[in-house]
């Protein structure tokens, strides 16, 4: 089971930051197939957020394959769904460690660093102003 | 009658003397949706929300409430409608108890299992008065009344005005399982903005009695940039996109506009802009506006 939290400064709406928080925990296996998601009442109540907004956020998920509704019993992370092994995880982090260490010492501060990543992670065509 | 707006309105006013508190209205809002009214005080809230269970009469236009007038079939409409009036009004020297007495009196289609079990997980007492209860309890029993008639449309106004942020908090999510719970429909006025996007889907945005504003909350964050750009005249940006605000100082002008249609140009810088920001912005547009009118009429 994983428990939401909200950023409300970040300017991502509310049913994407629950999407994306699945995504992310199926990712690094901390959800595995089977597992049931928070119920809709269960989100409300803690987040006091719009059940619709839940709802959406699930039906995303469903959509994409990579959650189930049953009927009357809840959400379920659905089978197939192969989470990054947690020893290659391990790997890529303890790399990416390396790298920071290195801009670190470059003199580039974490703001800095969140942008080059961001930046290089997008295709160049996007990341030119509309 | 399911597929219904739970709320319609057409062409609504309603006129005090020479003053209209609500002008020229129209609006639909659908079934299962949260929707916030927000607006200044004196915007109209009140009055629309008033029209909407039949307190009152429209000068002008028609409201229709889950398919029906509230005025013409108030039987169709008024079993079906949960109302918390603002300051949640209670008879302060009854207990809980007879307060839900009186609820399941007064209500054919009330439901002792929701009473109940919401004053127990409240931590609530039947024995204890009302004058007893804090600001957030008091609202919270008067939620009670209206969710035990079992509505398919709540209509709340300015419910957490007087709350402190954590009796707010409560009070909403108390809301908000009823959404989830029942499936009802939801309005609530308010004039405080901060979380109305967690809370709603929808947003009408009143000011003088007009409504500035009606559409998802998606639709309206899509639907507004803020420019920045060399020092401009407004002028040739108003003649494509609606100018909410703007602003100058001495090399730089800023704009927050209700786009129509892309934004294309390479003068200016343009920025996403946040619902809180939004909303002010409309609020701020008709206040400015006020104080012209009313310096203008200081000066005949």
């Amino acid at each position: 089971m994983i428990e939401f939290h909200l950023e409300t400064r970040s300017g991502v709406p509310t049913y994407l930051q629950l999407v994306q928080q699945v995504r992310q925990a199926v990712r690094l296996g901390i959800l595995h197939p089977g597992d049931q998601l928070p119920t809709v009442k269960e989100v409300v109540e803690q987040l006091t957020i719009n059940p619709n907004t839940v709802l959406r956020a699930y039906r995303e998920l469903d959509l994409e394959g990579l959650v189930e509704g049953r009927r009357g019993v809840g959400t379920f992370i659905a089978s197939g769904q192969p989470p990054v092994p947690p020893n290659d995880v391990k790997t890529l982090r303890s790399s990416l460690q390396r790298w920071i260490d290195r801009a670190r010492t470059a003199g580039l501060d974490d703001e800095n660093m969140a942008a080059l990543f961001v930046d290089t992670l997008r295709p160049p065509s996007i990341s030119q102003v509309a | 009658m399911n597929n219904a707006a739970a709320l319609q309105a057409t062409a609504l006013g309603k006129r005090y003397g020479s003053n209209w508190a609500l002008h020229n209205c129209d609006l639909s809002i659908p079934p299962g949706s949260v929707t916030a009214l927000v607006g200044p005080n004196g915007a109209g809230k009140t009055t629309l929300l008033q029209l909407a269970v039949g307190l009152i009469e429209p000068t002008t236009g028609t409201i229709s409430v889950l398919g029906h007038g509230p005025r013409t079939e108030p039987l169709a409409v008024l079993p079906r409608v949960g109302f918390v009036a603002q300051d949640h009004p209670l008879p302060r020297r009854f207990t809980i108890g007879e307060t839900l007495k009186l609820g399941r009196e007064l209500n054919s289609s009330w439901d002792d299992a929701v009473a109940d079990r919401r004053i127990d997980e409240l931590g609530l007492s039947r024995r204890q008065r009302i004058q007893t209860l804090s600001g957030g309890q008091q609202a919270q029993v008067a939620l009670t009344l209206a969710l035990a008639k079992r509505p398919q449309l709540l209509l709340l106004d300015e419910p957490v005005a007087s709350l402190d942020p954590l009796a707010r908090r409560e009070f909403l999510t108390g809301v908000l399982q009823a959404v989830a719970d029942a499936g009802i429909t939801v309005v609530l006025s308010s004039h405080i903005v901060a979380d109305l996007e967690r809370i709603c889907d929808r947003l009408i945005i009143l000011a003088n009695g007009r409504t500035q504003i009606v559409g998802t909350i998606e639709e309206i964050l899509a639907g507004h940039r803020l420019l920045t750009g060399p020092r401009t005249d407004a002028g040739a940006v108003a003649r494509v996109h609606q100018v909410i605000r703007e602003s100058h100082t001495e090399r730089q002008t800023t704009l927050l506009v209700r786009a129509n249609g892309h934004v294309y140009d390479a003068c200016w810088e343009m920025h996403e802009v946040d619902l809180e920001e939004i909303v002010l912005a409309y609020l701020g547009m008709t206040s400015a506006a006020a104080r012209v009118e009313a310096r203008a009429e200081a000066a005949r």
